[in-house]
């Protein structure tokens, strides 16, 4: 696998865990939203993170991602602790990120071509012809069609923007890549190939994946191990039969209410069929 | 360094076989893809005159799509100089990759530059239609308000009062304190100028004439149309635009409700009663000012300035004013849910439409503005 992608200089003490999250603690004010919570995400899996709405799943992400700070605990990024990075090194760690925001967060004054060349012209000191090219190869590889390159976000359909921001997060070969609920605003078709996309791409190209989702069907489909967020912490990590048969109330209703268990008896069904 | 991307050339013994084996090590990562790229331009070089190569990946470490592509790509172009090359890799993830970022040509960015001058034709062109259309949109929406108008007249307890009282406080009544400070000022400016050029020809009195008719027929009404226009022509846009943006617009319309109705009549109705009442507050605001400088700096004293004003201007001078100031506040108004009508879904064409809509509806005014001294002039008012 080429994902052992570290900078030289970075502690290798536990290759097999790229993020760990341990007590961790994010608040508000006098509202506590995150409270001791402990996490890995170990190297080379797409892990599924799931939680009710508001329960702070897009927070720890944005906590891992350094854009809000935690009030207590470590977050340690390839073994080491983000605070023991230097200024210099972190900036070398986020080009080895990609981030594919909710809403895509496409740059709306350039073009999906400039979009995806916008880390490569940042850190890259390519020729253009090539910088054309790797974003041509990009967009196949999510699955756009070429003539969407020179296209405006403004002038993309949701699924579109989302395979447009996917492969700029994909830009820079990343080795982590933050999935924020991809599959949501897509159809069930269009949501099915989203992941299948995502699956092919974590296996060619030996990503971490960290998805938050709120899809039954991605966390059916490509997540090796989900992990679920209750009452201000992760209550439980495993495959999806641990999870079902994890007891706590809440992952009780979300892995065995009624759209769930449709879910269920579809994939039983079908793999039970010769 | 050891993770450095490099290959090296290895010929079979004997030479004559014409095959070559380009065993390439280190990190082939979008990090050194600088030097890739400099290193594949080397391959066929160092090729040429071969008849078999061998890629051999074996002792890459790390393999990134970028690397990837490059190798492909230099294979690809080896085989078209007639060379026959095949790539061996060391491990399976990479011929994974390989097959993901194989070679594929894109067609080159067609930039088809036309002639200069004829990309100036062009655009001139869509110009001059873009500003007929906006013409033709201008009448077509008149009419839509006319007949949006008409019916109210017909039942008037569909005239919606509120709506038209809450936006004459936004656009009239909240206004008053600037409108009333930048004409007081102008006033004061076109006092002190007066005096101070009048005065070389000993003319100094005649300040009083230059500000009454100055300010009534001209100034008060353009200058408080050209800040309605700024301030609430560019809300009125906004406000439409970010309901268009919203669909909040097309929810209206299969309510039943006609937007021109329910949004633009009460704003435009309320425009039309504001603007006269402001110009009118600019008239007393800018001759107050006039009236301040004559005194403080020209020694005119108010009495002189009062009597002198009575003589200079007549109730024509004052109306020739006041009339244009309806006229404004409909251009302005009309270009302003124009323009937010058109606004589409994102927040940067809302942005663009605003703009616009300052800038159109200060240019009708000041073009209106012509056309009535023009037409004052025929009639000799």
């Amino acid at each position: 696998m080429n994902s052992s992608s570290l900078a030289p200089s970075l502690n290798r003490s536990d290759p097999e865990t790229a993020i760990r999250v341990r007590d961790l603690s994010i608040g508000f004010g006098p509202k506590i939203i995150l409270e001791h919570l402990n996490l890995d995400v170990r190297r080379g899996e797409v892990l599924g993170f799931v939680g009710g709405s508001g329960s702070g799943k897009s927070l720890l992400t944005r906590a891992i991602l350094r854009l809000i700070q935690p009030r207590t605990g470590r977050i340690e990024i390839f073994g080491r602790d983000l605070k023991d990075y230097s200024l210099r090194e972190l900036r070398a760690l986020e080009q080895r990120y990609g981030v594919l925001f909710q809403h895509g967060a496409l740059f709306s004054g350039l073009t999906v071509k400039q979009n995806i060349q916008v880390p490569m012209r940042e850190y890259l000191k390519i020729s253009g012809q090539l910088m054309d090219q790797l974003a041509m190869l990009k967009l196949d590889m999510v699955g756009l069609a070429r003539d969407a390159a020179e296209k405006y976000p403004s002038e993309l359909s949701g699924g579109m923007i989302k395979r447009a921001a996917l492969a700029r997060a994909l830009a820079l070969d990343p080795d982590l890549l933050f999935l924020d609920e991809p599959t949501s605003g897509l159809d069930p078709i269009g949501a099915a190939e989203f992941d299948q996309l995502i699956a092919t791409l974590q296996k060619t190209l030996g990503l971490t994946v960290f998805m938050v989702t709120h899809d039954l069907d991605s966390l059916y489909t490509i997540c090796d191990r989900i992990a679920a967020l209750a009452d201000k912490k992760v209550v439980h990590v495993g495959t999806l039969e641990d999870m079902q048969a994890f007891p706590h109330p809440w992952v009780q209703s979300y892995f065995h209410g009624q759209r769930a268990g449709l879910r269920l008896q579809d994939r039983v069904q079908t793999h039970t069929l010769p | 360094m050891a993770d450095e991307p490099s290959f090296s050339v290895i010929t079979s013994a004997d030479g004559k076989a014409k095959d070559m084996r380009l065993a390439l090590s280190g990190h082939w990562s979008i990090q050194n893809s600088a030097l890739i790229e400099r290193l594949v331009a080397e391959m066929p070089l160092a090729t040429a005159g071969m008849r078999i190569v061998i890629l051999d990946l074996a002792q890459v470490s790390r393999l990134h799509t970028a690397g990837a592509w490059l190798i492909d790509r230099a294979r690809e172009k080896m085989s078209q100089a007639g060379l026959a090359v095949t790539i061996q890799c060391g491990q399976a993830s990479h011929e994974i990759l390989l097959k993901a970022a194989h070679y594929r040509p894109f067609d080159e960015a067609k930039s088809q530059d036309d002639h200069p001058l004829m990309s100036m034709l062009v655009d001139i062109g869509a110009n001059v239609a873009s500003a007929g259309r906006d013409l033709m949109a201008g009448v077509a929406f008149l009419g839509e308000v006319t007949v949006s108008f008409l019916r109210v007249l017909a039942r008037p307890d569909h005239l919606r009062l509120t709506s038209i009282v809450f936006h004459l406080e936004s656009f009239g009544f909240h206004s008053l304190p600037i409108i009333a400070l930048i004409n007081f000022l102008v006033g004061g400016i076109v006092a002190q100028q007066g005096i101070f050029q009048l005065s070389r020809f000993g003319a100094s009195t005649f300040t009083v004439d230059l500000i009454g008719i100055l300010v009534l027929r001209e100034l008060a009404v353009l200058l408080t149309s050209i800040m309605i226009a700024g301030r609430s022509g560019s809300a009125i846009t906004a406000e439409l635009g970010s309901m268009k943006m919203r669909e909040e617009i097309d929810a209206m319309r299969v309510m039943g409700l006609d937007p021109v109705d329910v949004l633009v009549l009460p704003r435009l109705l309320a425009l039309l009663i504001a603007l006269p009442l402001l110009t009118f507050v600019a008239d007393l605001s800018a001759i107050f000012g006039g009236l301040l400088v004559s005194w403080f700096y020209g020694n005119i004293n108010p009495d002189v300035f009062l009597a002198r004003l009575q003589d200079a201007i007549a109730i024509n001078t004052f109306l020739v004013g006041l009339i244009k100031a309806p006229v404004m506040a409909l251009v302005i108004g009309m270009v302003a849910a124009i323009e937010g009508f058109q606004v589409q879904g994102s927040a940067e064409s809302l942005g663009r439409q605003v703009t616009a809509s300052v800038v159109k509806s200060i240019f009708m005014v000041i073009v209106i503005d012509g056309l009535f001294a023009m037409f004052f002039a025929a009639i000799d008012y």
